[in-house]
């Protein structure tokens, strides 16, 4: 009889899957069952949800703000901010696509070389309001050779250019950039540009004397219409002059700029029915529309200004937001989540639970373990949860205020997948803490401190900017990249800023900050893992 | 044999003695109120170790804050000497916060709460015994840490090229202006210390009350950071106990602060006392 009790027992403690499974049971019931952490997570998911929800309605508008008085209430800035909405390119990113384009259509296969001489512009001059220009160009001021699917503004494209500082490019589809011949062009030193069209593929060459030939790049462009638009092009980006922000970030100087661009040696293969050049400004809505040209013999002369390529948040001046900005809450829900990882271990020390524990499983490590799955999961469904409906309803809510930047699906998910994460491993992080120190209120401002303080002295403090990048770096915030929601272009200058409404950039890059957080918990655990074998309890 | 029989009267004698004198002579007043919980304050390991972390934690951000910041030359850069150097109170501030939380959630943890209570019945008067306590305790960490930051962001800064040659002041507590950010950082720190005993009172635990504290505290500014719209913003800035009460720290461009200075610690001050109103309440109301 009493044998019958036992036998059932042992066989639990002794095969080691089976012990896990009920170790994990136990903290699983454990946790399930103290109504106040329960209550914890619940009120996590709500304040993440409800502070970003809240962030998406006050966002709503200051568009007229830069007048100073922004009397109107929230729902004043409906109608301009639509009219700014930037066009959609073909990989799905908003784009910025004006620019002055001397064309003619091209049917089926061809291809057309041009030598450019000469690339200048005019910049605002710095002094006083800015009303003034002076010669200069802006680093990406761009003019080339393009072929398009058609006029309409975020249609695929390739390009061949010269630019300001960065040599001659092969840009395609707003986000395509490869480098071809380093250098400025001038007079002397002249560049020559060719694309050549072969079906859906273009293929892109540059040279210095038009006998030697080097291919920069080659694209496919899906869906290319038999017949294109190819010639010149001139654009040039607006200027921005960043002043080095000591108590509220970067301020940015935005006007517009423009280039103008020699090319001369026009020569074309295939079918041109057209057989004149056109000139005109394409998407002038958005770009600043300055542009025009004027032939001479076969010498080309072509002013443009504008941008053929993304559109970062920030660059617009702020009326317009990223999903990033629905997941403010991610700072409340941490600390709420932070408090209940804590509490799950320092309680146990509290009451004396843990002889319990400790008795039952006396392999120590294991019971961390279990701890950290259990505790690590429940943080990333509330994570998971709280971060999906916040950008699904935020998204909704401010749509119509202001314009949100469209992300793919993937972006999203990432976002979504990689906040639940964050919380989660933050979660594991505060449990690891709570085993070093045993006490709940020692851990828990240690956790908070590392997670929340260095966010907010690298983006909303004082500190300049290298030592903001630093700071985001190295510490567990550097966790929040993991949020960004349009990636850096390299060929976009722009205030690239980890705060603001639609910002979101860190140092890092999303996962490698993500890394940094789980590094930081890796050393935390190993460290409380070695504690708890070492001490009594 | 001949133990308990000196053993018996001698003690019984004195204690009894004891118990029966005091609190005829003083009953459960203010002042006893004020030894006692200076007594376990005093007694207690962690307050000390917490203080001087606080103290060596500010020092050291507001050095290293001090020691990021540099301006190209020929550039003005918009630098708030004060501010930068006291850039430490935002981390001290969490330790300050934890020192006072724990003052009274140790009590419920291990129990003394209910001896505290029994010896001294009047529990507005234990409640502000403690806060009396903290505050001292607090204001005098909180000169130290403060004189500190000054002196270090004076010799960093002066060695980064901001010195009067240059056109920025030296950091001297001679100027109203810094002076008014140092003194008041002092009672901010103090003010974080009232918030944060308040809070610790309503909820009694240390865990919860400190995350309550910290989320106070750290959320406003980040949220304030995201919203866009200007109104919205300066509300919030306004209204947060952080963003509001820090407002005593700048010396430079005061003109663009979302509120004024001492109206700025004023709401933090109007934070701390809701605190310590509703602990108070729940404190008296509820059964310890």
């Amino acid at each position: 009889m009493t044998a019958g009790t036992v036998t059932p027992y042992r066989p639990g403690q002794q095969t080691g899957r089976d012990g896990f499974a009920q170790l994990l049971r136990a903290e699983w019931t454990k946790f399930r069952t103290v109504r106040g952490w329960v209550i914890g997570l619940v009120v996590a998911v709500l304040v993440m949800l409800g502070l970003g929800l809240f962030a998406a309605v006050g966002t709503s508008s200051s568009c007229q703000s830069t007048s100073g008085e922004s009397g109107g209430p929230a729902r004043s800035g409906q109608g301009c901010s639509t009219a700014s909405a930037p066009p959609v390119g073909p990989g799905g990113e908003a784009v910025s696509d004006s620019f002055y384009f001397v064309r003619q259509p091209l049917s089926g296969n061809g291809s057309i070389t041009v030598r450019v001489t000469s690339l200048t512009g005019l910049i605002p001059s710095r002094n006083g309001a800015g009303t003034g220009t002076q010669p200069g160009l802006v680093p990406w001021a761009k003019a080339g050779i393009i072929i398009k699917a058609s006029t309409q503004p975020g249609s695929a494209y390739a390009a061949m250019m010269v630019t300001a500082d960065h040599g001659v490019r092969m840009q395609d589809n707003f986000t395509g950039d490869t480098a071809g011949q380093p250098g400025t062009v001038t007079e002397s030193d002249p560049r020559w540009l060719r694309l050549t069209r072969s079906g859906d593929t273009i293929t892109g060459y540059d040279s210095a004397d038009a006998l030697h030939w080097a291919q920069v790049g080659t694209v496919h462009l899906t869906g290319l219409p038999l017949t294109v638009q190819a010639g010149l092009f001139a654009a040039s980006p607006a200027y921005i002059a960043v002043t080095q922000g000591l108590g509220g970030g970067q301020n940015g100087i935005i006007a517009p700029s423009q280039d103008t661009a020699v090319f001369d040696h026009v020569s074309r293969s295939g079918t041109w029915p057209a057989g004149t050049w056109t000139g005109d400004y394409i998407g002038a809505d958005y770009g600043s529309g300055i542009g025009g040209y004027h032939q001479a013999g076969g010498r080309f002369t072509v002013t443009g200004s504008g941008d053929i390529a993304p559109v970062v948040p920030g660059q617009a001046g702020g009326e317009d937001l990223t999903v990033t900005t629905f997941l403010v809450g991610t700072f409340a829900g941490l600390i709420a989540v932070i408090v209940v990882a804590a509490m799950f271990i320092t309680v146990e020390y509290r009451r004396g639970l843990i002889r319990t524990t400790l008795i039952v499983s006396p392999r120590r490590g294991r019971v961390l373990a279990a701890k950290a799955i259990v505790i690590g999961s429940v943080a990333f469904v509330a994570g998971l949860v709280a971060a999906a409906a916040a950008v699904i309803f935020g998204t909704q809510l401010a749509r119509g205020r202001v314009y949100v930047f469209p992300v793919s699906w993937l972006t999203e998910l990432r976002i979504v997948v990689g906040t639940a994460a964050l919380v989660a491993v933050a979660a594991v992080l505060a449990l690891a803490v709570g085993t070093m120190l045993r006490r709940s209120a020692a851990a828990v401002t240690i956790v908070i401190v590392v997670i929340v303080l260095p966010y907010l002295l690298g983006v909303v403090s004082v500190l300049p900017a290298s030592a903001a990048d630093w700071v985001l770096r190295i510490t567990p915030a550097a966790a929040f990249a993991v949020q960004q929601a349009i990636p850096q272009y390299s060929q976009v200058t722009a205030l690239y800023s980890p705060g603001g409404s639609g910002g979101g950039y860190f140092p890092l890059a999303p996962w490698a900050g993500f890394a940094v957080l789980c590094g930081w918990a890796a050393i935390a655990v190993a460290l409380a893992l070695v504690l708890l074998r070492r001490r009594d309890v | 044999m001949r133990l308990p029989v000196p053993a018996n009267t001698v003690p019984t004698d004195t204690v009894s003695a004891n118990t029966r004198a005091a609190p005829r002579r003083h009953p459960f007043g203010l002042a006893e109120a004020l030894h006692a919980e200076w007594t376990k304050t005093r007694t207690t390991a962690s307050t000390g170790w917490l203080l001087l972390a606080a103290i060596a934690l500010t020092v050291a951000v507001g050095a290293a804050a001090a020691a990021g910041t540099s301006c190209p030359s020929g550039v003005v850069c918009q630098v708030d000497p004060a501010k930068v150097s006291l850039t430490g109170i935002d981390l001290g501030q969490a330790v300050v916060a934890m020192v006072a939380v724990l003052a009274i959630s140790n009590e419920y943890s291990t129990g003394m709460i209910r001896i505290t209570l029994s010896a001294m019945p009047r529990r507005t008067v234990v409640l502000a015994a403690k806060a009396a306590v903290l505050s001292g305790l607090v204001l005098a960490a909180g000169t130290i840490a403060v004189l500190g930051s000054v002196l270090a962001g004076r010799l960093i800064l002066s060695g980064h090229g901001f010195t009067p040659a240059h056109g920025y002041e030296l950091l001297s507590l001679d100027s109203p202006t810094v002076l008014r950010a140092a003194a008041g950082s002092v009672l901010y720190l103090a003010l974080v210390a009232l918030l944060s005993l308040g809070v610790a009172t309503a909820v009694r635990d240390s865990a919860v009350a400190i995350g309550i504290v910290l989320g106070l505290l750290y959320l406003f500014p980040i949220v304030a950071n995201v919203v866009g719209n200007a109104h919205w913003h300066r509300h919030l800035e306004q209204i947060g106990p952080m963003t509001a009460g820090l407002a005593i720290q700048a010396t430079t461009d005061l003109t663009s602060l979302p509120i004024s200075p001492w109206a700025g610690l004023g709401v933090l001050a109007a934070w701390a006392a809701a605190a310590l109103l509703a602990g108070g309440l729940v404190l008296r109301l509820r059964d310890a």
